[in-house]
């Protein structure tokens, strides 16, 4: 069996001192595995955006171990936290966070160039990369250009481009309706399956468990249950492997 | 290449109004630490035109004088003394002094610079009109077209008067410029008594020239030794002394430097704050560039390069500005110049001011947490 690409073990995390202190992780065990899309799922307050930190390796736990790709990050000093980020994880939000003034092309080259990835080849991924989710024709424009869904698949072309070991995505559909929401799920589903990503989204939405191989509840800071998902239910699930377009996004590319 | 200098220079033109507030705080204090430098040095030059212009080995002046146009006085038989000195070889007399040019009700304060027309030694230079020889006339004179209007004289072969006495305009020259903005009159020496009022025994100074073969530094030391109450100092020297006198014992100099440094630290204020609050407003963009793993040596590179994007842009418009002031008063009594070693010393003080004003940036920048991203 391969080692887990996020392994957390009896991670707690406390904020502030004396009366005034929050636990908002407890004790908590949690692994993510390549090729697996992992959803969160917690009430507002449960510990979700604290877990997704510590996981991202932004934020350091008051106890527990962390380990990404075999790296520990107990004890780790910021630079040091910053290279992990680098070589392991990327992150899709629910606003997206595009840089203003980059193009799409830009925005996703990005991601490469603060990895010393630049020149030609750098650019044939970032241009592979956004066809891959449909934006081939809109690798010229502004993020002011395009709709919520296209801009998403903007950042997720980002997040992806320097095939990162683990990509966290905070409430990525958030933001979005229906049918994006849906294509957005079926790309990071993707992901995972085609790329061996760890994929861990959290969010509120239960219409996105039927992408989820796996589904982790959080109350009050405790992971309270983790179930898997019917692959009756979940048509990405089972899949060794997935088109770089696969079928789903392709239908919703000829949709919009 | 790298997306550094794209992503500084988007975020820098981004906010116009703001590029514009940066760039007026850069060109405002380059133009003023220009200008104030070029007057510095247009000073040094003016204190000591006349000083640079003269041949002479060393200068005999009294012991109390610190600067050319100095009036302490020196007998006129000490010539005899000084050619009896080992090595000296000539010793001509000039004087200096103040007169009053022009009719009486209208008068203009010159300083008329006597000079031995048949010697080596001080001569106007840069003559365009008339020629340096003809001050062997009496009663002729050469000025310089700068202070033509000021001295109500079309150019050479006017007539005017000084202390009453009538002369005639010989010679105009061109770039003699007092650092006083009192015109300067060159006249034969005798002339130059009558128009300061000096009796013909007395003299401001006179112009050793050494033998051949002879060592400047042991026949000054004669000099002194056997005349008291002088100073014999070679150019160097006296050109030291004057612009150390006026430069700093009258804080004219230490004022321009003073108005510099103040320009210079204005305009770093001006800098870090408009870097300070671009910074800011992209906050949540360099929060994400850390969360995506970008080192703090990257983030650095994007400041500093909006930094020097800004002194790049700066300066060029502050140069232009410099040369436009330059070339206006090219033709006037107070000329402002900009060497090449200036022009590349301001530009290297433009940037080393757009880099320390990048420190508050970076400060701010480095205490980013890259979690806030996931709270918007």
């Amino acid at each position: 069996m391969s080692e887990p690409v996020i392994e957390a073990a009896n991670v707690s995390k406390s904020y502030g001192s004396g009366p005034a202190r929050v636990q908002a992780l407890r004790d908590l065990d949690l692994t993510l595995d390549g090729g697996e899309l992992t959803v969160l799922m917690g009430p507002s307050g449960s510990g979700k955006t604290t877990l997704l930190s510590i996981l991202g390796c932004m934020l350091a736990p008051t106890g527990g171990t962390v380990r990404v790709c075999g790296t520990s990050t107990s004890g780790a000093r910021p630079a040091e936290l910053t290279k992990i980020r680098r070589q392991h994880v990327d992150f899709v939000f629910q606003s997206y966070h595009l840089f203003s003034t980059l193009t799409v092309a830009e925005n996703v080259l990005l991601a490469l160039d603060v990895r010393g990835e630049r020149g030609p080849k750098a650019m044939a991924k970032v241009e592979e990369i956004l066809a891959s989710v449909g934006l081939t024709s809109k690798m010229r424009s502004f993020p002011r250009q395009l709709s919520g869904g296209e801009q998403q698949r903007v950042a997720i072309a980002r997040a992806v481009v320097a095939k990162p070991s683990a990509i966290l995505a905070d409430e990525p559909t958030a933001a979005l309706d229906s049918a994006n929401g849906r294509a957005t799920m079926t790309i990071l589903s993707a992901i995972a399956k085609e790329r061996g990503s760890a994929v861990l989204v959290v969010t509120h939405d239960p219409r996105l468990f039927e992408f989820a191989d796996r589904i982790v509840r959080i109350e009050d800071g405790l992971l309270t249950r983790e179930e898997f998902s019917d692959p009756l239910v979940n048509p990405m699930h089972g899949a060794s492997v997935v088109p770089a377009r696969s079928p789903a996004l392709l239908e919703y590319n000829s949709q919009s | 290449m790298s997306l550094v200098f794209t992503l500084a220079s988007r975020n820098l033109f981004q906010d116009r109004l703001r590029f514009v507030a940066s760039l007026m705080g850069i060109v405002f204090s380059v133009v003023l630490v220009m200008v104030q430098m070029d007057l510095y040095f247009g000073f040094s030059g003016m204190i000591t035109t006349m000083i640079d212009h003269t041949s002479t080995d060393l200068w005999i002046v009294s012991s109390g004088t610190k600067y050319f146009e100095d009036l302490s006085l020196l007998p006129s038989t000490m010539r005899g003394r000084l050619l009896a000195i080992e090595g000296v070889s000539e010793a001509t007399p000039g004087v200096v002094g103040f007169s009053a040019w022009g009719p009486l009700g209208a008068m203009t304060s010159v300083i008329v610079v006597g000079i031995d027309v048949t010697a080596h030694g001080l001569s106007p230079w840069n003559v365009v009109e008339g020629t340096a020889q003809s001050l062997s006339v009496p009663g002729t004179v050469a000025i310089d077209r700068v202070y033509s209007d000021q001295l109500d004289v079309s150019g050479a072969g006017a007539n005017a008067q000084i202390r009453g006495q009538p002369v005639s305009v010989g010679a105009v020259t061109d770039g003699i410029r007092s650092f006083a903005m009192t015109p300067y009159v060159f006249s034969d020496l005798d002339d130059a008594r009558t128009y300061i009022g000096l009796p013909p025994s007395f003299t401001s100074h006179f112009l050793v020239q050494l033998k051949p073969k002879a060592d400047i530094e042991r026949t000054r030391r004669n000099i002194l030794s056997t005349i008291s109450g002088i100073q014999a100092l070679t150019s160097d020297q006296f050109a030291e002394q004057s612009r150390s006198f006026w430069l700093f014992r009258t804080g004219a100099g230490a004022a321009l430097v003073a108005g510099a440094l103040l320009a210079v630290i204005v305009g770093t204020v001006i800098i870090a704050q408009t870097l300070y609050s671009s910074t800011k407003d992209h906050l949540y963009e360099f929060a994400r560039l850390r969360a995506m793993g970008a080192s703090d040596s990257y983030i650095y590179q994007v400041i500093i390069c909006q930094a020097l994007l800004n002194a790049v842009v700066g300066f060029s418009i502050a140069a232009l500005i410099g040369f436009a002031v330059v070339h206006f008063t090219a033709k006037s009594a107070l000329q402002v110049v900009i060497s090449p070693g200036l022009v590349i010393e301001l530009f290297v003080l433009t940037i080393v001011m757009c880099i320390v004003s990048a420190i508050t940036a970076i400060f701010r920048v480095v205490r980013v947490d890259p979690a806030i991203v996931l709270t918007r």
